[in-house]
């Protein structure tokens, strides 16, 4: 049916589209400066000349970043703790969805663990009382205190309880009929049933732990621990660039300070800076627009779903 | 996490059913439920002991509140004062400011978030070309995606006096603007920065209601002749209206939540005066300064009030439009 356009309409379609565009755009200017600032020579960007697109391409800023001995370092925890943690989420979320999905099974105690799961989510000891426990628990300096205090994610829990619930029962009921134990059930039908939202909780693990920078400088006195975006919040944002790597301590250390100096006076803070924040951003930048639509389906897989 | 919390449906008949007619029946004995299910059980168990461990635990460390905390001593060797360190923080010049500043901000953040992220749905859900709509989805909730350092790092130089931002203010003939460097504007240049951050993902939701909107009853009013206006006003606001309510009753429970990531990269003391929040607060004090007991005090105090906000907000909610959490 070709419907009769009035020109305010049309004027109105038109404002909207310009709107939004500008809108969109907003969003995106600051990655691209921040691309061009990376990407730039020292002479252009200390004359302020970098908009949206580099100015005297060069490389030298990522260069002098990789000079940096704590930034590969901190790559390869950023990443183990990426995989590390997604796999201890995955998995934990999995098994105790299943029992608490199962609401025609009768479980003594399951709804008090309900509860203080709930409980959990609302409150906590506080930072302190928290750092004084994980450090009785040998937890500072130790890669466990990135991924096991986050590994039972209560939203991600609560997300698959959902998905679990809405799968037929039938299936699960005549294989266990069949013998079937409830693990076998869980492995074989449940879980290969349940990819998509197994994937969307993956996605969203993955961005908390590539993401997450507050614990590594809180539980990490060590700076060979650190993850990339704590490194980048004592280097960038506290501009600690010539930071005395644990006043020479072992391999890092050692040469360390005075060569790192050296090459920092070579360049600019904003290219440094850029350079290192581009690290981070970069992965996120590039995988983003492909699994944009698993995290929209995460966040409203609840609430459309009966 | 919090602030995303999943919107699940009411388990209808999860309660209700089966009791109301039937006779109570008799539970099995747990023996016997145990040697059906135990391996339900086992599958809960992991979960139980990381609850245990971090989350149960730390709870003891709430005592340091109470006592002289002295780390080489511990809580055993400490002499309990009882509330001495919470009326010591609240005789203190800069409680006050602590808590206008967290409550400012972060009603201010609601606020914002809230209106611009429906108004943002409202107008996407105008547009019918599909792959725009998608892009334009996709660029605006990527910032949602960047963690506060990466946003932050930018951030400290687009917003400097010499940064991107103030070049294009000024090349427009206004005048530079401190947004970071002047207490006065702080608070809004944190409440702007969250919003521009948040406000695509926020929009995903509403959107999503929208969808769910039945388009037959755009086609009958249009031949009844209502236009866009009268469309928009009389079939998309009350179609979305349970989804503001309930968004905005659970935004209730985050009234102390400031943005502690956001404030502690983008403070200075320059700005403390305005910027300082609970949290900031906590973790400069509490932690890097030391003052165990008194970050402690504080932190309880936050984590109080911080609970009844929440079970308010979802009290509300189970009010409003029948939310339940599981």
């Amino acid at each position: 049916m070709i419907q009769e356009r009035h020109l305010g309409d049309v004027i109105a379609d038109a404002i909207i589209y310009v709107v939004l565009a500008l809108l969109a755009i907003t969003c995106l200017l600051p990655f691209l400066n921040l691309l061009a600032t990376s990407l730039s020579s020292l002479s252009a960007i200390e004359a302020g000349k970098v908009g949206l697109w580099p100015v005297g391409f060069q490389l030298d800023n990522y260069g002098y970043s990789l000079a940096d001995p704590l930034l590969l370092n901190s790559l390869r925890i950023s990443i183990l703790r990426v995989a590390a943690g997604v796999l201890l989420t995955l998995m934990i979320t999995a098994i105790t969805a299943y029992p608490l999905s199962q609401d025609h099974i009768h479980l003594p105690g399951r709804d008090f663990f309900k509860g203080i799961m709930l409980f959990f989510s609302m409150f906590s000891g506080g930072l302190v009382p928290t750092f004084m426990a994980y450090k009785s628990l040998g937890l500072l300096d130790n890669f466990a205190v990135l991924v096991a205090p986050t590994a039972f994610s209560i939203f991600s829990t609560i997300i698959l309880i959902n998905f679990f619930r809405g799968l037929p029962r039938e299936m699960s009921e005549s294989a266990l009929l069949d013998g079937a134990s409830e693990f076998e059930v869980l492995r074989w039908i449940y879980l290969p049933l349940s990819k998509p939202a197994l994937a969307t909780l993956s996605l969203f693990s993955a961005v908390h732990h590539w993401n997450s920078w507050f614990d590594g400088i809180v539980y990490m006195r060590t700076s060979e621990n650190w993850p990339l975006q704590s490194l980048i919040y004592v280097r960038v944002i506290t501009r600690q660039l010539q930071w005395d790597s644990a006043a020479g301590r072992g391999a890092t250390g050692g040469s360390g300070s005075a060569e790192l100096m050296r090459l920092f006076e070579d360049a600019t803070p904003e290219g440094l800076a850029a350079a290192m924040i581009a690290f981070a951003a970069i992965p996120i930048i590039l995988v983003y627009p492909f699994v944009q639509r698993y995290f929209v389906t995460g966040l409203t897989l609840g609430s459309i779903k009966e | 996490m919090a602030e995303t919390a999943t919107i699940a449906p009411a388990p209808v008949g999860a309660q209700a059913g089966g009791r109301a007619h039937i006779p109570p029946e008799r539970k099995p004995p747990f023996r016997a439920v145990w040697q059906k299910h135990w391996r339900m059980y086992v599958m809960m168990m992991p979960a139980i002991i990381l609850l245990l461990l971090f989350n149960a635990y730390p709870i003891w460390g709430i005592a340091i509140a109470f006592v002289d905390y002295n780390p080489f001593q511990g809580l055993a060797g400490s002499e309990f004062v009882g509330l001495e360190h919470f009326k010591r923080f609240f005789a203190a010049p800069n409680a006050f400011n602590l808590f206008r500043n967290t409550l400012f901000i972060a009603i201010g953040k609601i606020i914002a978030g809230q209106v611009v992220a429906l108004v943002f749905a409202l107008i996407l859900n105008q547009v019918r070309v599909r792959l725009f709509q998608r892009a334009v989805q996709t660029a605006t909730t990527l910032p949602h995606f960047l963690s506060w350092i990466i946003i932050g790092g930018i951030m400290v130089q687009a917003l400097a006096t010499t940064g991107i931002v103030n070049k294009g203010l000024m090349a427009l003939g206004f005048p530079a603007v401190r947004f970071l460097g002047d207490a006065a504007l702080f608070p809004w240049t944190m409440i702007g920065l969250e919003t521009w951050k948040e406000f695509g993902w926020g929009a995903v939701l509403y959107l999503a209601a929208l969808t769910a909107i039945n388009p037959e009853l755009y086609e009958a009013a249009a031949v009844d002749g209502a236009g866009r206006w009268k469309r928009e006003w009389h079939i998309t606001l009350p179609g979305i209206a349970p989804m503001i309510i309930l968004l905005s009753a659970l935004s209730l429970g985050g009234i102390l939540n400031a943005g502690f990531e956001q404030i502690l990269i983008l403070i200075n003391p320059v700005t403390y005066r305005t910027g300082d929040v609970l949290d900031t607060f906590v973790y400069r004090e509490g932690l890097l300064a030391a003052k165990f007991s008194l970050g402690t005090a504080v932190g309880l105090f936050r984590s109080v009030i911080g609970l009844g906000m929440i079970l308010f907000s979802w009290w509300l909610a189970d009010r409003l439009a029948n939310y339940r959490i599981f």
